[in-house]
């Protein structure tokens, strides 16, 4: 037994305990934990097959932010487990009706191959063989209205998630920041001259000027007003 | 045998060659981040224990390793263990790839680049479980507050690579920095040509690291410490390892991807200053490593809603068109590429 083939069981045997993880462990957690792990080892027995490209980009796009959002999902729903397993036998029948129809459609597909593959099928690549460019040179040349239109779909999918989404609530204290940064000194502040306030019994006629000066209040007072208040008057006072 | 033996001893001593310095370099960093953070508050730092209080990121490290550690009551035992090690190992499994100098690299991989990528995107699992296996409200409003932020800049800092692809043609990090080589020495580098994702790349770097002024999922003075508010002893020394091998980790990128790596600032001309070496990546990578420090002691924290809006709404719209102009770059020939 080669190393590889060694790497290849290990990776396999990981891949699918985590995977019978995913769907029997009761924490929600766990089992996308399991769902992570499940595609990290599916991504190490791509690199096997020296797909390096696409096991990075597993790793990148799905344990990287997939999972993590999912994760993040997860974590704050509030579960019930006991409840969620309530109708675990009465769907069962349901379930194992559509999984063994998965089954055999894949079977049918891919029962011819198994007996086939052999490794002399896989091509054997010079050392500076660049995945990566090969499958850039495909994706753009030969399948670059599928790759685009794949595109177009997700773009549509996204833009229908946000406008879903994306709702005017009333009373919601959000703060725009552009109209923070825009606002200026006059809107938020306004000065105000005011008289000095005269002692009110002066035993001696004039007190010294440094005393004067710290008992009365400044002549400038600062009167704060709210800032739509004040940005309106500011607006109808320019229009 | 011997050949085989030889194939796991010699890039095990390798690792070794870099982790072992990395961690020293760590307490370092931790001892020299509070000394530069001092001087900056017109204080001493550290000064009591060794010369100039230099052993003093040793004495934490033992205090750190002999303190009991605590596993709150309803924490999730074994999760809460997985955690600290889900966050250390990305963040030393990413330094594989860096190239030191001309052919000093551990892994000198085609796909290095998005290899760095998958590591430096795995990191927030480590803070995620952590705050959701404590079972303590402020270590998950830490974690829920880290992972929307790391998933938000970790695209602007993809986008910000694309760009650094585009130009290099290639995602091997060492061809990246010869793409950068050149006769006019630092005016070669792709800081110039790709100045907005510069910046891009080193405040989304900040943030991703979770790092003052983005430390919202720490926030002392919200959340008290945010996702390892309940570890302690080892366990909280191992989350400090992660956070500060990650930082030096951005540095190094910075200094890879944008300051032409071991490149000599100077033209070749100019004799041994002229010349490239690990030396040159170690002083850029202090610089940026020393702007942590600077930022921390010097911006407040941002507030959360602007976090978001600083990504989604400023960095991925600048990324995204400088995506453009990078291309139309390479493709008129408006920058030379390589030596």
């Amino acid at each position: 037994m080669t190393f590889q083939l060694l790497c290849f069981y290990v990776f396999a045997t990981a891949a699918t305990l985590a995977a019978l993880g995913v769907i029997t462990l009761r924490n929600p957690v766990h089992a996308v934990l399991c769902l992570v792990l499940t595609f990290f080892s599916t991504a190490a027995i791509w690199l096997l097959a020296e797909a390096e490209f696409l096991a990075v980009a597993l790793v990148v796009v799905y344990v990287g932010a997939v999972m993590v959002l999912f994760l993040f999902v997860v974590m704050m729903l509030d579960i019930n487990v006991d409840r969620m397993r309530a109708g675990f036998w009465k769907n069962l029948p349901v379930a194992a009706v559509v999984g063994t129809l998965i089954v055999l459609e894949l079977a049918a597909v891919l029962w011819h191959q198994f007996g086939t593959v052999s490794a002399s099928y896989a091509p054997s690549l010079p050392p500076d063989y660049s995945n990566t460019k090969a499958l850039g040179r495909l994706i753009y040349t030969e399948y670059v209205y599928a790759f685009e239109i794949a595109a177009v779909i997700l773009l549509v999918a996204m833009v229908a998630a946000i406008a879903l989404t994306l709702r005017r609530r009333p009373g919601v204290k959000s703060q725009n920041p552009s109209e923070q940064v825009r606002v200026r000194r006059e809107d938020r502040v306004r000065l105000v001259r005011m008289p000095a306030v005269k002692p009110a019994a002066p035993t001696a006629p004039q007190a010294e000027p440094n005393s004067e000066s710290q008992k009365s209040p400044s002549p400038w007072r600062l009167t704060w007003c709210s800032a739509r208040s004040c940005s309106r008057s500011a607006s109808s006072a320019s229009s | 045998m011997h050949a085989d033996l030889m194939l796991v001893v010699w890039p095990l001593a390798k690792i070794l060659a870099i982790v072992l310095p990395l961690v020293v370099t760590v307490a370092m960093y931790s001892y020299w981040e509070r000394k530069v953070i001092g001087w900056m508050h017109v204080r001493m730092g550290p000064n009591k224990i060794g010369p100039w209080g230099l052993l003093q990121a040793f004495a934490d490290v033992f205090k750190l390793l002999f303190k009991e550690i605590v596993v709150p009551t309803n924490a999730d035992k074994p999760l809460f263990f997985l955690a600290p090690l889900l966050a250390v190992v990305p963040a030393f499994a990413a330094w594989a790839v860096i190239p030191f100098d001309q052919g000093v690299v551990l892994a000198n991989l085609n796909i290095g680049l998005l290899y760095l990528l998958a590591m430096t995107s795995m990191g927030v699992y480590g803070i995620i479980l952590a705050g959701w296996a404590s079972n303590s409200r402020y270590a998950l409003l830490g974690a829920m507050r880290s992972a929307a932020q790391v998933v938000s800049y970790e695209i602007a800092m993809g986008m910000a690579l694309v760009c650094v692809l585009v130009l290099a043609g290639t995602l091997n990090l060492t061809d990246i920095v010869n793409a950068q080589a050149g006769s006019k020495g630092l005016l070669d580098w792709f800081w110039l040509p790709l100045l907005p994702m510069f910046v891009v790349y080193f405040v989304s770097g900040v943030a991703e690291t979770n790092r003052a002024p983005f430390d919202v999922a720490e926030g002392e003075s919200e959340i008290v410490a945010g996702f390892h508010v309940e570890y302690s002893g080892a366990a909280f020394a191992v989350f400090f390892l992660a956070e500060y091998a990650n930082m030096i980790l951005i540095s190094f990128l910075a200094s890879v991807m944008f300051l032409g790596g071991w490149l000599s600032p100077f033209p070749a001309s100019w004799g041994v200053l002229g010349a490239g070496g690990w030396w040159w990546l170690f002083v850029k990578a202090f610089l940026f490593a020393f702007m942590y420090l600077w930022f921390r002691a010097t911006f407040p924290r941002y507030r959360y809603d602007q976090i978001m809006r600083l990504g989604w709404k400023v960095f991925i719209p600048i990324t995204i068109v400088w995506v453009l102009v990078a291309g139309c770059m390479k493709y008129f020939g408006w920058v030379t590429v390589g030596a």
